[in-house]
């Protein structure tokens, strides 16, 4: 390297040292801890002792740990393709020019600025099985056809589906970044398309879908890193009930951490957690290949 | 003449739909209000009504009031943390993105990426080491971390990937020549920093402070496992912990009490809301 590179490198490392130091300290230093808590027995009060692939071990025969991810994965398989298909189905419609579009498009984004927390008193609420709105509503069309209300978040099979539905509510930033890249679509291929007879739904699959399939991998990543992570609605709405129906990986692990201060067994699912959201993303990445156009730029 | 017909009733559809959609979004939020103003009485009322016969203002007192939430303490706490973590993370992000845009050196690319990937981490496989970093921290210097607000905010004095991002995209926006001549009239790369670029980035500086300021508004994992005390709380963990004794807090306290949580994210949306809306937008633009 000449001088004037070496100057430039210590003159770009001054700048990112907040970050490196960041870095270092606050990400690089916990993963490998967390790495090494993983195969060790740790109660915060004791120093860890290490215990080998003990915790892993455990975990397999850890009826709850498997109950925690089937839960985290049903609810992704359900919250994941819905929460996309309607936020793109939202952007789509918030992009065609109609009058009062600014009115709407604010109307729609309002419920993604609501704390979680009162979200989910919001939704406990909405959800109340004899006063909530939503039963109030449902219940006398019910009663026509002498069924009863759904018992949402006080049953094991309703509360995931339960939650699933509340997330749609907040899906305002996933359909504000759709709606940016509708945008960038180029009028001339939807004019184009028109010329060659392709009505609307034929362009929608023909043109918006494939022009806008960065985007859709953008959110399909940010969703797939996000529900991984589910913790607070649970938290806040069910306490992981009924019968653990809604209790999510993140929430076993927290409970893990810092309810039974087993630190080194929820390092272990940590660290399964790390590798769940690299391989599901890695997936995501792979598979981009194939239905995901960039355009030269 | 049938392509306008066709035009006019699809237009209609459109309409139709997201007057539809638009309801669906605000009617948990009108019912919250709506609640948030009835008597203990109207609440079980059947049918309900939207309109409360008169309005009970006095859920708001008590809900703010009530022996164990401290509304005006976690409100100053919410708005220290934020305050703190808006100023952190605007300042040493805009340090680092200017690292990343305007500086060659060798390695950056590499950096650049890794950065990024970083977002990709979920914050509950940081929590179990974070914990026991400050735990170590607290014994081995003269500062306590555990039980205060500083692991809250610290970790945002050191840049956030999702804001340097974000900054760095809009520095690279900014023509060259600028810092040129500054540099060729003898200003230090610190000062082409300081005085040309933080200038011109105001835009994007305020984005990065919003989101900032929304994200601590509403954090919760991290409040919850690093406060101790109610007094020390923030709104987020206050409202949890009113709600979770919702056997004593009746329905309608609890929606005043969420009102008051998100009215001033609202007042603060409606504000800056171009701002805002670019922000999100450029998000998914990273292709």
């Amino acid at each position: 390297m000449t001088r004037g590179e070496i100057r430039s490198l210590l003159k770009g490392l001054a700048f990112l040292s907040p970050w490196l130091i960041g870095f270092a300290v606050f990400m690089f230093l916990p993963i490998v801890l967390s790495m090494y808590y993983s195969l060790c027995d740790y109660n915060l009060l004791q120093s860890p002792a290490f215990i080998g692939a003990e915790n892993y071990r455990s975990l397999i025969h850890d009826g709850i740990f498997w109950k925690s991810l089937r839960v985290t994965l049903l609810y992704a398989a359900i919250s994941l393709p819905v929460g996309l298909v309607v936020s793109l189905g939202v952007a789509v419609l918030l992009n065609a020019s109609v009058r009062g579009q600014s009115v709407f498009r604010t109307i729609i984004f309002v419920p993604s600025l609501v704390p979680t927390i009162a979200a989910a008193v919001l939704w406990k609420w909405m959800f109340n099985q004899r006063l909530g709105l939503i039963n109030r509503a449902l219940g006398p069309l019910l009663e026509l056809l002498h069924k009863s209300p759904p018992p949402w978040l006080d049953q094991s099979a309703w509360v995931i589906p339960s939650l699933a539905l509340m997330s749609i509510w907040s899906v305002g930033n996933t359909v504000i970044i759709y709606l940016a890249g509708l945008q960038d679509v180029p009028r001339e291929l939807y004019e184009a398309a028109e010329l060659d007879g392709a009505g609307k739904r034929r362009q929608l699959w023909h043109v918006t879908i494939p022009m806008i399939s960065p985007v859709i991998f953008f959110n399909l990543v940010m969703a797939i890193i996000g529900i991984l992570q589910v913790f607070d609605t649970p938290f806040m709405m069910t306490r992981g009930g009924p019968n653990r129906a809604s209790y999510f990986y993140t929430y076993y692990l927290y409970d893990n951490a810092f309810t039974y201060l087993k630190m080194g067994y929820a390092s272990a699912m940590a660290w399964i957690q790390l590798l769940l959201v690299l391989g599901l993303t890695g997936m995501a990445f792979w598979s981009s290949k194939r239905w995901v156009h960039y355009q030269g730029k | 003449m049938k392509n306008g017909r066709e035009k006019f009733w699809t237009s209609v559809a459109t309409y139709a739909a997201l007057v539809v959609i638009c309801a669906l979004a605000m009617i948990p939020l009108l019912w919250m209000v709506s609640t948030s103003l009835k008597s203990d009485a109207q609440i079980v009322e059947s049918p309900p009504r939207w309109m409360p016969e008169k309005f009970a203002w006095s859920n708001y007192r008590l809900a703010i009031s009530s022996e164990w939430a401290h509304f005006p303490l976690w409100t100053r706490n919410t708005l220290i943390i934020a305050t703190l973590a808006v100023i952190g993370t605007t300042f040493s992000s805009a340090i680092v993105a200017y690292g990343f845009a305007k500086i060659r050196f060798r390695g950056r690319g590499l950096l650049f990426t890794l950065m990024l990937s970083t977002m990709m981490i979920p914050f509950p496989v940081l929590m179990v080491p974070l914990f026991s970093i400050f735990v170590w921290l607290g014994d081995h210097t003269p500062i306590q971390w555990l039980g205060t607000a500083r692991p809250l905010w610290a970790p945002s004095w050191f840049g956030s990937a999702f804001s340097i991002f974000l900054l760095r995209q809009f520095f690279t926006t900014i023509p060259d020549e600028l810092s040129e001549a500054a540099r060729i009239d003898g200003c230090s790369e610190w000062g082409i920093f300081w005085r040309i670029m933080l200038p011109l980035s105001r835009p994007a500086l305020s984005v990065v402070a919003l989101f900032t300021f929304m994200w601590a508004w509403r954090d919760f994992l991290g409040p919850l496992i690093f406060l101790q005390r109610p007094t020390q709380y923030t709104l987020a963990l206050g409202l949890q912990t009113l709600q979770s004794q919702h056997g004593s807090t009746p329905w309608n306290q609890l929606m005043a009490a969420s009102v008051l949580v998100i009215l001033p994210v609202l007042v603060l949306f409606f504000i800056a809301q171009k701002t805002f809306i670019e922000g999100i937008a450029t998000t998914g633009m990273k292709g």
